[in-house]
């Protein structure tokens, strides 16, 4: 990003405040707005799930076992006839707090690093650097994998989870927020802090920061997504969370051997696996547009 | 010349840290190797000359140098479940990950670029929007999800491929393609942004006012400039595929490298897994090193630079 680009976005800056901003998104992109109503839309019906679910997350029903979709089992039953309607309201919660912690986990831990590094530099900034390498070289599957794996006997599923999705998550945040400090250490009004004697800490956190936000924002509800589908995969192949909790991904794995005969099974929470990756991508899309038009276009 | 060795020698802390992961993670994992390895019903004597042979008596510096040495002669160690060395394990599961990966590259960059290519074209009109659309869907669609889906539709309805695959060609179509669908939504985005960015160019102005027709505008002129960072990602991505694909390849039932990851974890075969994530890295770090080469090869600018 150069001086030019600065200049002109601090423009549009002056001239739209935050809240015009989001007005504009939502009248330039519908799509990121419908995105936004169902997102929350899926929260309140996450939050809601005890309430509104028409049977427990794991209550059986033997005699109603592999039905079909039907007035009294929406979305059929699975093996042990349980309702696949209330399992994928449940199920939400996991992906949606899959989804939301460990983004923000990597998010805090990446900002501290990267932070830290852009302004540092010097061996500091070599040390986190080639941290972060290291963990973007590994295929990030097989490296949450193997964290689920060495941590599994220590911890639930659900902590392993975030620890893993966590540490897999950071380097790529640290990136963006050294690079973006390292071209706003340079800054004259930077220079001007320093030169009346605050303080490092004082700087990164309150001179530097404030400026990463926007694309902070963008990054963090991409990561999101990215979060739910590596839980749903992890649980797919059935090291994610552990029975008899509702996961959409475990509802998948669970539905495998009835995948010919009853794909209903599957079929109901893949979708609600696509919806949500979906409308967070979407959304992430539409405020690139307009919080971070210079943001690379991944 | 000079900052391609520069690049080249990066990659040894990174590959250090890599192997010094992936030691921490075996010592972290609870059970003690040796009886892992042996089972229960052995002598102490037993116990004590192979954690001797496994230098475990030994401090951690001097076991960590060891493993990396082992490592650059190519010992993986031996598999805990079949008590095989890991390294003829992974070489044995090469082939079909090869295979998997060449052809789901081949149609990611086929349909990626021609997508990208018509909705740069098409900026903003209907095709754009639904080949975006699809591109987006293409990441958002989990890899199990959209395998499965392959499997029911082509392979269990339709019958025209076998549901899991033996190795063979037309075996592996479908894998190939529930593999390549992410990578072709995301060279579709890339190709569309980059030559909808060179079709900006002053160049292209000059082509245009001297009569050339669109098409040969797009394809002699600007084409050739917006394939650059396309083929970046296109090494990247190979790479990355080659690293195993965990999901496709326990979909299909392929005997792969991420077969491999899969089965070294339900048996709890440390080893193996480790040996999984060391050559899978090492496969992505090189294709990362090859991409940056290639750029700088393919594009003069930064060539000169060097």
């Amino acid at each position: 990003m150069n001086d030019n680009n600065r200049t002109s976005l601090a423009e549009i800056g002056e001239q739209y405040g935050p809240k015009e901003k989001l007005i504009r998104m939502c009248r330039q992109n519908r799509l990121a707005m419908v995105s936004a109503i169902v997102i929350v839309l899926i929260i309140v019906l996450a939050i809601l799930a005890p309430v509104i679910a028409p049977y427990g997350e794991a209550q059986q029903d033997l005699l109603a076992r592999l039905q079909p979709p039907s007035a009294k089992h929406w979305f059929g039953t699975d093996e042990l006839g349980r309702d696949v309607l209330s399992r994928i309201l449940y199920g939400a919660r996991v992906s949606l707090v899959i989804g939301i912690i460990p983004s923000f986990l990597s998010l805090v831990g990446g900002i501290l690093l990267g932070l830290l590094a852009g302004y540092c530099s010097g061996w500091i900034d070599y040390l986190i650097m080639r941290l972060a390498d290291v963990m973007l070289s590994f295929p990030s599957l097989l490296l949450a994998m193997a964290i689920m794996y060495t941590l599994g006997r220590y911890a639930n599923s659900i902590i392993c989870l975030f620890a893993a999705l966590s540490l897999v998550g950071w380097a790529s945040v640290a990136r963006v927020v050294r690079s973006q400090t390292l071209s706003l250490k340079e800054t004259e009004y930077v220079e001007a802090a320093r030169s009346i004697g605050v303080r490092g800490r004082r700087i990164m956190l309150r001179h530097i920061l404030p400026n990463c936000i926007p694309s902070l924002i963008v990054l963090y509800t991409l990561n999101v997504p990215s979060c739910i589908l590596a839980e749903s995969t992890l649980s797919f192949l059935g090291i994610g969370v552990q029975p008899p909790a509702a996961s959409w991904g475990l509802m998948v794995n669970q539905s495998k051997s009835f995948l010919f005969t009853m794909p209903w099974l599957a079929v109901f929470p893949c979708l609600a696996i696509m919806i949500v990756v979906l409308a967070f991508n979407f959304l992430g899309d539409g405020l690139r547009d307009v919080l971070d038009p210079y943001l690379e276009n991944r | 010349m000079k900052s391609a060795v520069k690049r080249v020698i990066s990659m040894i802390p990174v590959l250090l840290g890599v192997m010094l992961l992936i030691f921490i993670m075996l010592r972290i994992v609870p059970g003690d190797p040796v009886t892992v390895l042996l089972g229960e019903h052995y002598s102490q004597e037993t116990i004590d000359r192979l954690t001797a042979a496994m230098k475990l008596d030994r401090p951690l510096l001097e076991q960590f140098i060891s493993y990396v040495l082992g490592v650059l002669k190519g010992d993986l160690g031996i598999s805990y479940v079949s008590k095989r060395p890991v390294t003829m394990m992974i070489l044995q599961a090469l082939p079909y990950t090869v295979k998997l990966a060449l052809m789901a590259a081949a149609f990611a960059w086929v349909i990626g670029l021609f997508a990208g290519i018509i909705a740069a074209v098409k900026e903003n009109k209907i095709p754009d929007r639904i080949f975006m659309a699809f591109s987006l869907a293409g990441v958002s669609v989990p890899v199990f999800m959209s395998a499965l889906l392959l499997q029911y539709i082509f392979a269990f309805r339709l019958k025209l491929f076998p549901i899991t695959s033996d190795g063979s060609i037309l075996s592996m179509l479908l894998p190939a393609i529930a593999l390549g669908w992410n990578s072709a939504g995301s060279i579709a985005r890339l190709t569309r942004s980059s030559l909808i960015e060179v079709m900006q160019a002053d160049y292209i102005d000059t082509a245009r006012a001297k009569g050339l027709k669109r098409r040969s505008v797009i394809f002699g002129h600007a084409l050739k400039n917006s394939l650059l960072p396309v083929i970046t990602m296109m090494a990247i991505q190979l790479s990355s595929m080659l690293s195993g694909a965990v999901i496709t390849e326990s979909v299909f039932g392929i005997p792969g490298i991420g077969r491999l990851a899969t089965t070294s974890i339900s048996n709890r075969d440390m080893p193996l897994l480790q040996g999984t994530i060391l050559f899978t890295t090492v496969v992505i770090i090189l294709g990362n090193l090859i991409a940056d080469l290639l750029y700088s090869v393919l594009d003069p600018r930064i060539r000169s630079q060097m």
